[in-house]
């Protein structure tokens, strides 16, 4: 019986040997095959490849509000998003300005967006009605200064849309 | 009544403290065991968390309910989509309203989406707490694929915030189907590298068979749902249960096992991709049309108390919504996994080795910020 134990014993140390490697071999049959075969890569080098990395559309990066080629906007300074934000990141100063017909209108004077406050959830593209905004295809965010990350999104000498020369 | 530090004279025992985080590595996050050892021995141990608590509870009673989502996605990082498919689903409950079957069809294959990413990324990081460090390049390299499909539609990777109570943020892109077929095909192949890789190795499976057994019975008391509560046998899919948005029209098998160590809590999540790519095989191309978002005048739930549970990468995730009838909720409660799934490590741990509770904590799939919200 204790002859029958260890005959038992010395199987099972041999076999857990046998095991040990053959199941190390299968592993290492599976990087062995993807060192072999570099086309398999699937790595980028980063910032070599900065000029050909295209981000794709939908791609929420940076909030830009969309100017045409003549330097206008569509904001109607509504506030909508500037309500819908969570985190109060979009900050919309306006002037008074009376027009025309002699009625005071309200004029984007800076459109102020926040981007260390900026979850990206992405409700204030939706939400304007004038279709205004979007985010652009920028994802290197970082800066050496604070400051920097409070931005004007209307470009300088832009107008609106709406506000009639 | 648990041992505490003060029940224990350590100078007579021979017993010391070790603190094991909030800065390991193999915690995955800010999360502090506190070990009781007696040389290599785990006499009790105490899990410390609210090291990144940031009171998205209280946050969101400020919040509008398409406002709160955000939040969501910041509590179980990896299932992202599944956290705001629950707050939608429990919102739209409370206003009575029923979202279209295009909607449905899309938040069921993210969701699914999302647990094969979420369980790629614990495989990868189980293994490398383990000491194998190819899984960490192998998973991730797979997971890329699913974070392409995401972010070509919702425009970001990790923090979605696509679904919306009342349906979608925006349609799905054109490529969508095309590329989640081309996934199925490409994982289907993958997949089994992950057996060969990791699954047969010796080492691991040294490592993990009979390591941290944890019965049916201590399962349901402790609440320990999702993968490492099917591990022990205890049937808790909500899927199954009480089948929410496409789960109705699919079918699937719930995957339990009996053992309860740490090795079938590895099998069970293993076996889930499999079952998720079938989900996925049997949604894509039945996408039907339909509008992505309903015609809403205003979000607001009635007043009342509302619940609705998920099924997240990780386990059961039940949303508490107390209204008085405005925008944004009087008191917003989540029930997460990981706060139950965490405190069950005691159990486990006691009479092991210290080095298997990297083990053991790994096949638990802890997210923190789940557990501190």
């Amino acid at each position: 019986m204790a002859l029958l134990k260890t005959i038992k014993a010395i199987g099972k140390y041999f076999y857990d040997i046998y095991d040990g490697v053959t199941s190390l071999a299968r592993g290492m049959k599976v990087t062995g095959s993807y060192f072999l075969k570099p086309s398999s890569i699937v790595t980028q080098k980063y910032p070599e490849n900065r000029a050909t990395l295209k981000m794709f559309d939908n791609f929420k990066g940076e909030l830009m509000l969309i100017h045409d080629e003549n330097n206008k906007h569509s904001c109607n300074v509504c506030n909508t998003c500037a309500r819908r934000c969570p985190n109060g990141s979009i900050e919309i100063i306006y002037k008074k300005v009376e027009g025309a017909d002699g009625r005071t209108k309200k004029v984007l004077d800076k459109y102020v967006y926040h981007l260390e406050t900026c979850s990206f959830c992405g409700l204030c593209v939706p939400s304007c009605d004038e279709f205004a905004l979007k985010f652009d295809e920028e994802f290197e965010h970082a800066v050496f200064d604070r400051g920097k990350l409070t931005k004007v999104l209307n470009k300088p000498g832009s107008s609106s849309k709406a506000t009639k020369e | 009544m648990e041992a505490t530090l003060l029940d224990f004279d350590l100078r007579d025992k021979e017993e010391y403290i070790i603190n094991m985080g909030p800065q390991h590595p193999s915690t995955h996050g800010v999360l502090r065991f506190e070990v009781c050892l007696q040389g290599e021995q785990i006499k009790y141990l105490r899990p410390h968390c609210g090291y990144i608590h940031r009171g998205i509870e209280k946050m969101s009673e400020a919040l509008t309910y398409p406002q709160l989502i955000h939040l969501t996605d910041r509590m179980d990082y990896l299932s992202a989509h599944i956290n705001n498919e629950a707050v939608a689903l429990c919102v739209e409950n409370a206003m009575g309203v029923e979202v279209s079957d295009r909607v449905k069809y899309i938040r069921t294959i993210l969701a699914e989406l999302s647990r094969i990413a979420s369980h790629q990324l614990w495989w990868c990081a189980f293994g490398m707490d383990l000491g194998a460090l190819t899984t960490f390049f192998y998973g991730l390299r797979d997971r890329e694929h699913i974070l392409d499909i995401f972010e070509e539609t919702t425009g970001s990777r990790l923090t979605q915030s696509f679904i919306t109570p009342g349906g979608l943020m925006a349609d799905v892109h054109p490529n969508f189907q095309k590329r989640i077929k081309e996934f199925i095909t490409y994982f289907r192949k993958k997949l089994p590298e992950y057996d060969q890789l990791l699954t047969g190795n010796i080492i691991f499976r040294e490592r993990t068979h009979g390591i941290g057994v944890m019965s049916k019975e201590v399962a349901i008391d402790y609440g320990v749902t999702g993968p490492s509560g099917r591990g022990s046998g205890f049937t808790c899919d909500i899927r199954k249960i009480a089948p929410y948005s496409a789960y109705p029209f699919v079918k699937f098998n719930e995957i339990t096992l009996s053992e309860g160590d740490t090795y079938s809590r590895y099998v069970v999540r293993i076996k889930e991709m499999w079952e998720s790519l079938n989900i996925l095989e049997q949604l894509v191309d039945n996408i039907p049309q339909g509008p992505t978002m309903l015609e809403l005048k205003a979000v607001k739930a009635p007043k009342g108390e509302y619940y609705q549970r998920v099924e997240t990468a990780r386990g059961e995730l039940g949303v508490y919504i107390v209204s008085d009838g405005g925008p944004s909720p009087a008191r917003i409660h989540y029930r997460t996994p990981n706060f139950s799934n965490l405190f069950v490590i005691n159990k486990l741990a006691k009479g092991h080795k210290i080095a298997d509770l990297v083990a053991i904590s790994g096949s638990l799939d802890l997210v923190i910020p789940d557990i501190d919200r």
